[in-house]
């Protein structure tokens, strides 16, 4: 899906992917949702340069869509860093000292919660609940979960990271 | 040695999260090394979350050994000396607390979890499955069905507590020829994570239970709201979905019986405002998810304008239960006005953290100290947050209050979905205030003034408070902000946001006015008002200069070190570098 094709832009995402998808939804108004969502899953992100351009294609005016991505928490409009590091920061894990951990990725990465560090390498971003509240405070750092942490522990994890650049 | 053996790994976000599936295929690998015929499956979650990861191992005269904490390294062991050579590693056994964690329980909606397959339709069927289904089918009319569970006194299990058997018979009555049944899976609260572990445990009973719905109010389409964050989940319900098609259990003409019926999965996007109905309906629509005005209800005017019914995940996993058993024998658990059971996630400070379903009514008290094991570390309960951020915090002296609707509501906080966050004397009260409108301010949809406005003033005098520089007017303010919000917001979210603050103003006081009037967080958690010092237990090794990030410390060696005030950023990387408990905090 994402083979770089003549339309691969400037921007760096193809449009192509992006049609795809629009067609795989038969050019739903009522699918922007499962439209966005799958334009991330392929691209990473969804690009700003692309909301007019689905708009177009769906007749819808872009700023119903751009309402829809800026109003869910799930749609990103940057891409990602190259590593992700999800912090949980509900309840059970709030308690367990979770803010703790937050400050400490803080201070290795010096992104807040949210950023993606200037050289792409990292994005750290707090989720609620991840539900796992057991095992509080708990980060899913790549996909593998780290339970019961502490700054300590943290500070490898996060080492581990930087160094496999 | 020839002997029927099945091993049971629980596989369910949180089993997978402490190690499960490395335990899972080390337990395949060594089978098939070994050559043993044992039978290996995966199951859900049985609630003992402490305890992952869990396996269970079944022999054939039909006893059960549940070991804990069965990481990778464990396994060898395991096969070697129990599956081999039939000898129990009484360690790891937990079978002696299992029984004691689920002795008061009563598992209706969990009745699967952790016992079946969850990917497996067989096991569904054989633990009883969709005999609801056929039942309804054979025997009973749409009426009857919504009288069944009207006299079961079901009560959503999403919040509110609306009786279930209304809200059907009004999406039955309203007119039209096209309505909606939907599934909200959208399980936002930051603490909760039952609907979760039910879909991911026994994702059929949820399919069955949208089935007896769709029955009863005459519709021929249904839409899980889940997640997007639970991919496990939906991942296990599209398969059901899809093994439920093969079975002609969904789908055209269902078991032969004229009755037709398709579900679609949704991914939510990440929304907590959604878990509030017409927001859901306005998601499923792909708009922002923004709440409307009732009337009209969703039961009138819902999906695409159609009559829609909306329950929990919960709900629907208990209603063939219900048609199966019978709604007398649902009532005679709980209380007269909230029957049946009700599912917790039990966390925070708690030993026993994980999920339990215990009869309405149940005190605070037994559900924290006899199931929960009562506090980590011994240490000195505090309160207990019900119902997440729309609901409150209770103190001790209320342990003893029933856990139903009508009694928690009462004392300021509500059932919610059903999280259950336990504190010590280590959390701080006005943070937990804090914590939650924070929560509430980002997930306000923005659409009334004063769930905006005031989610976003009132954390800010909470932030005022915990940095010790708000005052005795503060305090009002927050208050006067707190009520109006509650008033002048139109859903569910807005209405209940001042909840928590409310409820701790109301039965912890104490600690918000010393924050304001004597500078002092007595949980220690409100880093403005903490001081480090360090003691005479220093012997100077200097670890806590080497951690120190803004150079605060300063000290010759072997002598006493000293933190500069000014400094210091009250990261507590010193308390963690100290091996002599020599930083004092206070």
């Amino acid at each position: 899906m994402s083979t770089i094709c003549d339309c691969y832009d400037k921007n760096g995402f193809s449009y192509c992917t992006i049609d795809e998808v629009l067609q795989k939804y038969s050019y739903d108004g009522n699918s922007i949702i499962p439209i966005l969502q799958e334009i991330q899953e392929n691209l990473g992100y969804v690009p700003k340069d692309s909301i007019e351009y689905i708009g177009g294609k769906l007749s819808v005016p872009p700023a119903r869509i751009y309402g829809v991505v800026t109003f869910y928490t799930q749609f990103r409009l940057k891409p990602r860093g190259k590593h992700s590091v999800m912090l949980c920061v509900g309840t059970a894990c709030h308690v367990g000292g979770a803010e703790k951990i937050s400050d400490c990725i803080t201070e290795e990465l010096s992104i807040e919660g949210g950023e993606t560090t200037d050289d792409g390498l990292v994005t750290f971003e707090k989720v609620a609940c991840i539900g796992c509240c057991s095992l509080a405070p708990v980060a899913i750092v790549d996909g593998e979960t780290y339970a019961k942490l502490t700054p300590d522990k943290t500070r490898k994890i996060i080492s581990k990271i930087k160094n496999s650049k | 040695m020839e002997k029927k053996i099945t091993v049971r790994v629980g596989l369910s976000t949180c089993g997978i999260a402490a190690g499960g599936n490395k335990t899972y295929e080390k337990f395949g690998e060594m089978i098939f090394e070994r050559g043993l015929s044992v039978h290996l499956e995966k199951t859900g979650c049985i609630g003992l979350c402490y305890h992952e990861p869990m396996v269970d191992i079944l022999t054939d005269d039909g006893s059960i050994y549940t070991y804990g904490a069965v990481t990778e390294d464990k396994v060898a062991s395991l096969i070697d000396d129990h599956i081999i050579g039939g000898r129990v590693i009484s360690d790891l056994l937990i079978n002696e607390d299992k029984s004691k964690v689920t002795a008061r329980q009563v598992r209706i909606s969990l009745r699967n979890c952790g016992l079946i397959d969850p990917d497996s339709i067989e096991d569904y069927v054989n633990a009883d499955g969709y005999k609801a289904l056929q039942k309804i089918l054979n025997d009973m009319t749409p009426d009857k069905v919504i009288d069944e569970i009207t006299a079961s006194g079901l009560r959503g299990r999403g919040g509110a507590g609306f009786p279930t058997g209304f809200k059907w018979r009004a999406t039955r009555q309203s007119p039209g020829s096209i309505k909606y049944v939907v599934c909200n899976a959208d399980e936002g609260d930051p603490g909760a994570f039952m609907d979760r572990s039910i879909v991911e445990g026994d994702p059929h009973s949820v399919v069955e239970g949208m089935l007896i719905a769709g029955y009863a109010i005459g519709a021929q389409e249904g839409h899980i709201y889940i997640r997007a964050e639970y991919p496990l989940a939906i991942l296990r319900m599209q398969k059901a979905l899809d093994d439920a098609k093969k079975h002609k259990f969904l789908g055209e003409n269902i078991l032969d019986s004229g009755f037709c019926f398709n579900l679609k999965i949704k991914k939510g996007a990440g929304a907590f405002v959604c878990g509030e109905e017409t927001a859901l309906i306005a998601s499923l629509e792909g708009k922002r998810g923004m709440p409307l005005l009732k009337p009209p209800f969703p039961a009138q005017k819902g999906l695409w304008q159609k009559p829609t019914s909306i329950n929990n995940v919960e709900t629907f996993s208990i209603v063939p239960w219900i048609i199966r058993e019978g709604a007398k024998k649902f009532a005679s658990f709980g209380t007269a006005k909230s029957t049946g059971t009700k599912v917790f996630a039990l966390a925070g400070k708690v030993n026993k953290g994980g999920l339990v379903e215990v009869p309405m009514g149940m005190s605070l008290r037994d559900i924290i100290f006899d199931i929960g094991g009562g506090i980590q570390g011994g240490k000195k309960f505090k309160g207990v947050q019900l119902g997440g951020p729309s609901g409150g915090c209770l103190p001790e002296n209320l342990l003893d209050t029933p856990v139903d609707y009508d009694s928690l509501v009462q004392k300021g906080a509500m059932m919610g979905s059903g999280g259950m966050i336990v504190m010590d004397e280590t959390t701080c009260m006005v943070d937990m205030a804090r914590f939650f409108l924070n929560f509430t301010k980002d997930e306000s949809c923005g659409k009334c003034i004063h769930c905006r406005l005031g989610t976003k003033r009132m954390l800010e005098t909470l932030v005022l408070i915990t940095e010790g520089k708000a005052t005795a007017e503060d305090l009002a303010l927050l208050e006067e902000i707190a009520s109006n919000v509650k008033e002048g917001s139109l859903c569910g979210l807005g209405q209940t946001a001042p909840n928590p603050v409310l409820t701790t103003l109301r039965y912890f006081r104490h600690e918000y006015e010393e924050h304001i009037f004597d500078k002092k967080c007595r949980a220690k958690v409100c880093k403005s008002l903490l001081i480090f010092t360090i003691n005479e237990k220093c012997i100077g090794c200097g670890a806590c200069i080497k951690r120190c990030p803004v150079n605060a410390i300063t000290g010759e060696r072997r002598k006493l070190h000293v933190i500069d005030l000014e400094k210091c950023v009250k990261c507590g990387n010193c308390i963690e570098a100290c091996k002599f408990d020599a930083i004092l905090v206070e």
